[in-house]
């Protein structure tokens, strides 16, 4: 067994994989990578099965050490991750030999970023899923964001590593959006004219209280029609709900399995993953879609991301 | 029952419109008959007091196609047995460190400390659906004579087996995480462990009781 020693965490490294769905039954939710197609592409480059679990390194990455070796893909992204001085490029496998360390600094660009590992890392699994769920301290790497000294066991070093390269285009059609496609909320009709216009027309900031289960947005109050008491049902990953003061949060992958705000509208499934891109103080807008459209987005995207021949080069 | 888009992977299925026990039994009904005949296209179901919120791959099937489906399920999750309700008791000690919010609810709703825990354990409790953390169970009705809003500002740490009430409704936090429910008393039984079978001490559809136990017994009940 090879090991990965964390020299030092960054801001919040967890392992992630794609989450557990289905235990809602149960209050628990999903979790899971906040830029699932990053965690999904940074596999599939090391041969890996696209949710095998990997780092998930936020706004601030750390130093890591592979004592025996490893082979690893960073994806998502770009922490200016080097190794020996010298800059270590995003989406391409590299082989680490033992004793090597990349060292990861602050964001140049967007919120999260990958460290995959070939043959993936291994912890012990919580319904189903290796994915750290932290408000509750279940699975992952003892429930909780790494630290200095942490080693988890990862995958061998393999000396005959495929060079495997993304087709030129990809990333672009995959790069995480600031205008973010919704459909409406069940609740779009409680809210007035003016809030409704709102959403789409006006720009939001987004809080420094967000975190994985949620992001608070700063700008226009959004106003509801009247006082009408909501009874709490479930919210789906990528609600917007409104607080009665009028401050929209949305929903996001360790989210509360249900709430009793009024939901204005969704981010579609093809633009989750941007959503995990969104840094504190960036500005978002919302363009409305049609269920239609937004399934249709949705069905493309599952489709590029199926399809190694449109992937890979 | 009527339908409702929620996302463009998800639809909302209610059974009522108000909170209580005909439209959460056809709530359970649905559930159970959706867990006993799974459909592979549906990837969660999040139960509460009126609803199910159904979330499906959206690359198999459609929001119509799902709601086809629901209502072919409803139809005969009608026939289903309503199934025998589980008795959970939860000891609890109230006030003090453990219930720091207990002595002002009781000033609040004008009442001796020992009423509002007298009015706590009268009651029979429905556990309605768990949400917010793994575990944490929705349980009503809480008695109208002291209800309580949930706090201004909620508490960013409120200690893993505390009991809260809030509105109309009661629960224990299976584990430290903040929360803006008032405090009025704890459990030392751990109500949400991964290496248990269940992992939750409560599940959808359960009846809770709480019993007042001592200082001294919750100490003695957390060292077992």
């Amino acid at each position: 067994m090879s090991l990965l020693v964390v020299e030092s965490a960054g801001l919040l490294t967890t392992v992630q994989d794609f989450g557990r769905e289905g235990f809602g039954v149960l209050g628990v939710s999903a979790s899971g990578a906040a830029d699932a197609v990053a965690l999904r592409i940074g596999n599939l480059l090391l041969e890996n099965a696209a949710g095998t679990p990997a780092l998930e390194m936020t706004l601030t990455g750390g130093t890591f050490l592979f004592p025996d070796g490893a082979v690893i893909c960073l994806a998502g992204a770009n922490f200016g991750a080097q190794v020996d001085g010298k800059a270590l490029e995003l989406w391409r496998p590299h082989a680490m030999l033992p004793g090597k360390r990349v060292v990861l600094g602050a964001t140049r660009d967007f919120a999260r970023c990958y460290l995959c590992v070939a043959g993936g890392i291994g912890v012990a699994e919580f319904l189903g899923s290796a994915s750290t769920h932290l408000l509750s301290g279940l699975g992952g790497w003892e429930g909780r964001g790494l630290r200095k000294g942490d080693a988890l066991p990862v995958g061998k070093l393999e000396k005959n590593i495929r060079r495997r390269k993304l087709r030129a285009g990809v990333l672009e059609e995959l790069m995480p959006r600031k205008t973010l496609r919704v459909t409406r909320g069940p609740q779009f009709d409680w809210f007035a004219g003016e809030a409704q216009r709102t959403l789409i027309s006006g720009g939001f900031v987004v809080s420094e209280e967000s975190n994985r289960m949620g992001l608070r947005l700063e700008g226009p109050r959004l106003a509801s029609r009247g006082n009408a008491e909501m009874i709490s049902e479930g919210a789906p990953l990528g609600a917007i709900q409104v607080t009665p003061s009028g401050q929209a949060i949305t929903l996001f992958v360790e989210q509360q399995t249900t709430g009793g705000y009024p939901k204005i509208a969704n981010v579609i499934g093809a633009d989750l993953h941007c959503v995990g891109q969104l840094r504190p103080r960036d500005t978002i807008r919302f363009e409305e879609v049609s269920l239609e459209a937004a399934r249709a987005l949705w069905i493309e995207q599952q489709r590029l991301l199926g399809s190694a021949e449109r992937l890979f080069a | 029952m009527r339908f409702q888009a929620a996302s463009d992977q998800a639809l909302l299925v209610y059974l009522g419109e108000e909170i209580g026990a005909a439209a959460h039994e056809c709530v359970v009904r649905l559930l159970r008959l959706l867990q006993q005949e799974p459909i592979t296209w549906i990837r969660n179901i999040q139960p509460a007091y009126c609803s199910l919120l159904i979330t499906f791959d959206a690359v198999a099937v459609d929001h119509a196609e799902v709601q086809a489906k629901i209502t072919e399920y409803e139809k005969r999750a009608e026939k289903m047995p309503a199934g025998k309700a589980r008795l959970v008791e939860v000891p609890v000690c109230y006030g003090g460190e453990f219930g720091p919010d207990l002595d002002d609810v009781a000033a609040k709703r004008g009442l001796q400390a020992e009423k509002v825990v007298e009015l706590h354990i009268a009651q029979t409790y429905h556990a309605y659906f768990l949400g917010f953390a793994p575990g944490f169970a929705y349980l009503g009705d809480l008695a109208e004579e002291i209800a309580m809003p949930r706090l201004e500002s909620p508490r960013k740490e409120v200690a893993a087996g505390s009991v809260g009430i809030a509105g109309r409704q009661t629960a224990v936090y299976p584990f430290t995480t903040p929360g803006g429910w008032r405090l009025i008393g704890r459990t030392p039984l751990e109500m949400f462990r991964k290496d248990r079978e269940p992992m939750g001490m409560i599940a959808i559809g359960d009846q809770v009781k709480f019993r007042p136990i001592t200082r001294a017994e919750f100490l003695a009940m957390r060292r077992a």
